[in-house]
């Protein structure tokens, strides 16, 4: 199948001269329809810089990114518009989002009578509704008339959910959507977004620092794990969680917690050779990870950078070093 | 570096009773609105050498409970009734008896409370080192080049470089750097127990298992008493002996971090665990729980749960239940923990090494 979405040696560099910094550093994958992927990574890895330039809000300053096979840079106007509206972003704080002077009403149904998607003000009242109970906000009568702030942390990303639905997008980039609602009802959250796949045939680009996540949203899809810029590793997600092969990769899952006392005391703890991560401003050479990396070989980690491979056992890796090696993640 | 453990273990041996008791402990804001009870009826033995979790959702009162050991609170909060007793070295105090002077005393060198690395936690002004000598100083410590020497061995402890670190201010250390410091400081003064408020929200996941190694040696090496504020399950599992589940301001479970995670008694608990998934355990469907916490101005009746619980009842309704015995050095305050227990047979969890044993298949399909 031909990807809905691709990207091709993706940069963006922020800031001039001596400050300037990589915060995306080319960065190539592709989505097929119907498929989700999730982009993990710690803070600053450059997730939400790929995730704005996927969704056209910013602008690379090099590499390309292809929509439905067209490069989005060679679109006319009327194209460039359609794949604004067909590639629709989700934030971590709804609340930023939202007009806290409008209703919700008022939120939905502007963009429907904007783009065109309804007729006229009542069909735009119905079609709010509808998407109300899309996003299991109800009894959607009463929740039509609220403010933001009359509505929970929760609800209100149902609200920014739906919102995104008026304009009917066939990508969603959810960057940290449920990253700010409680353990508690983030479940219904990401089984609402489930939904949306099937019901809609929405594609996700699943933006998370929260690896339990990315495995639970994606557990049928694939993970991308960034790392400084850089895309360091990718794969299927069952394959990357219990074989990843990138000496980072590895050491994300062996420190990631577990809300799970024997799987706690299990993990295999991975000693790093430098605790803190280096700067932007100041990059080592070669493979970013270097200096911290326990399989580190002098004298080719630090003269090149690693290229992205291919792996058998599904997915691209950025170490040549390790690439072939199985390290069980528990012992 | 210090000899806590000892003294602690042979005085509860000694008179058998808890180091830190809390008993009836309740804790109300003045608000306009009315009486914001954060913490309920609270009743719980800390042991010596123990570390335990606080789990439960934003607002269920953990931090609260946490600052009334302290005495931390602000003054629109009151304690009352309870009490809080703290032995030490065969004497007993009720904490919410002491006077000011004296509360300070215990704050630094019995029990300690860490925040959340947040730069709030700091005087901006000062250097580490300025904030770690006022601290000594307002003790009665002056000898400063006894305190410097303390303070360069717990950076070390806490794998910082101390020449780095002690002239720095705080806006110049990352999230994690200014977490360890925080932990180094609150050691200061050897206290026996360690109160720690979301030791690592907000940090990146390196960083975290950078302090959680920390937290595992105090525990272990040095026997640190200790209790863990968290709304992250998983620092509960990684971290604690024994995990207290709060709502609504009440302890509706307390058991050791085993019977916890993998037998749950209260449905609440139950909802929580089944919200969260593991990283390297197999695939689990998770479920959210519905509706949201009450308002602690405006409790609901009975159960304070019930309007969000499956197993919920007419009686469930009327009745607040209390804490009881479910099994062994475990309780729960559910009508219906049977039920609970019956749905676990229907529906196991699937954690721990089963979890493992499945992720593990799949790998070797993968591979063969
Ligand atoms: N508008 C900007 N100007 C300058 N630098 C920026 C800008 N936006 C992002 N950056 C920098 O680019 C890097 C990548 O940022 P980005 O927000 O993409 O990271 P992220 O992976 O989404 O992190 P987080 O998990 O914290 O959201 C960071 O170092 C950030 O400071
Ligand atoms: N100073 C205050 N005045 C009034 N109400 C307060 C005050 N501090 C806390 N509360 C309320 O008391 C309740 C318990 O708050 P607390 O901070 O103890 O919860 P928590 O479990 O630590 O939550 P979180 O996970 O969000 O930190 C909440 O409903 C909160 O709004
Ligand atoms: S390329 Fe070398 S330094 Fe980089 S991750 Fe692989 S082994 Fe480590
Ligand atoms: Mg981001
Ligand atoms: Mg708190």
């Amino acid at each position: 199948m031909a990807p809905i979405l691709e990207v091709r040696n993706l940069t963006k560099k922020f800031g001039k001269g001596k400050e300037t910094v990589t915060a995306v550093d080319s960065v190539s994958f592709a989505i097929e329809p119907g498929e989700t992927v999730c982009l993990v990574g710690e803070s600053g890895c450059g997730k939400s810089t790929t995730g704005r330039m996927v969704a056209g809000l910013l602008e690379p300053t090099s590499g390309e990114v292809l929509f439905e096979g067209k490069n989005i840079k060679e679109l006319d106007s009327t194209g460039f518009r359609r794949y604004r509206q067909s590639v629709q972003i989700i934030h971590q704080d709804p609340y930023a989002s939202l007009n806290p002077t409008q209703t919700v009403r008022q939120i939905l149904t502007a963009p429907l009578l904007r783009h065109n998607k309804v007729k006229n003000r009542a069909d735009a009242e119905a079609r709010a509704l509808e998407l109300l109970e899309v996003v299991d906000l109800t009894p959607a009568r009463d929740m039509i008339d609220k403010y933001p702030h009359q509505l929970s942390g929760g609800q209100r990303q149902r609200v920014a959910v739906a919102r995104a639905l008026t304009v009917e997008p066939k990508f969603i980039v959810a960057d940290e959507a449920v990253s700010m609602v409680d353990v508690s009802i983030r479940v219904s959250i990401l089984t609402m977004l489930s939904r949306l796949k099937e019901q809609f045939h929405v594609t996700f680009l699943f933006i998370t620092h929260d690896l339990a996540l990315a495995k639970y949203f994606a557990w049928e899809g694939r993970i991308t794990v960034m790392y400084l810029g850089r895309i360091v590793e990718d794969g299927p997600t069952q394959r990357l969680i219990t074989d990843p092969r990138h000496p980072y990769t590895q050491a994300l899952l062996s420190a990631v917690p577990e809300a799970d006392p024997e799987l706690a005391h299990r993990k295999r703890q991975i000693e790093l050779r430098e605790a803190e991560i280096p700067s932007l401003l100041n990059l080592p050479p070669g493979c970013t990870f270097h200096p911290r990396c326990p399989y580190f070989v002098p004298g080719q980690c630090d003269r090149q950078v690693p290229a992205l491979e291919p792996l058998d056992v599904g997915g691209r890796v950025a170490c040549p070093v390790r690439k072939h090696e199985h390290v069980p993640l528990l012992v | 570096m210090t000899k806590g453990k000892l003294d602690w273990q042979m005085d509860e041996q000694q008179n058998g009773k808890a180091p830190l008791s809390l008993q009836n402990v309740h804790v109300s804001y003045a608000t306009r609105r009315g009486k914001v009870q954060a913490v309920r009826n609270v009743t719980l033995d800390l042991h010596a050498g123990e570390s335990l979790a606080l789990i439960g959702e934003s607002g269920s009162g953990k931090t609260t409970l946490g600052l009334a050991i302290v005495r931390l609170l602000p003054e629109t909060a009151q304690i009352e009734p309870g009490a809080i007793f703290y032995r030490r070295n065969g004497r007993e105090v009720d904490l919410l008896k002491l006077d000011r002077n004296e509360m300070r005393e215990f704050r630094w060198r019995d029990c300690a409370m860490v925040f959340q690395a947040a730069l709030n936690a700091f005087n901006p002004v000062l250097k580490i080192w300025a904030q770690a000598w006022d601290t000594a100083k307002a003790h009665g410590w002056h000898d400063k080049e006894a305190v410097r020497r303390r303070l360069v061995e717990l950076l070390e402890f806490v794998q910082l470089d101390p020449k780095r670190v002690i002239d720095a201010y705080p806006h110049e250390l990352s999230g994690g750097m200014r977490q360890r410091v925080l932990l180094a400081l609150s050691l200061l003064l050897n206290p026996q127990v360690l109160i720690l408020d979301e030791p690592t929200t907000a940090l990146d996941i390196i960083t975290q298992r950078t302090i959680i190694k920390l937290l595992r040696k105090l525990k272990e090496d040095q026997g640190f008493t200790m209790i863990f504020i968290s709304h992250d399950l998983a620092i509960a599992a990684e971290l604690a002996d024994r995990v207290a589940t709060m709502y609504a301001g009440r302890i509706v479970e307390l058991g050791a971090s085993e019977d916890i995670f993998y037998r749950p008694r209260h449905p609440y608990t139950l909802g929580l665990i089944r919200a969260v998934p593991t990283v390297t355990g197999g695939f689990e469907q998770l479920f959210s729980i519905p509706g949201s916490p009450p308002d602690l101005i405006d409790l609901p009746t009975g159960c304070k749960f019930h309007p969000r619980c499956t197993f919920a009842t007419d009686r469930c309704k009327v009745e607040e239940p209390e804490l009881e015995e479910v099994g062994p050095g475990h309780t729960a305050a559910c009508w219906h923990w049977q039920k609970v227990e019956e749905e676990l047979r229907r529906n196991p969890l699937h954690r721990g090494v089963l979890s493992v044993l499945e992720a593990v298949s799949f790998n070797e399909e993968a591979v063969s």
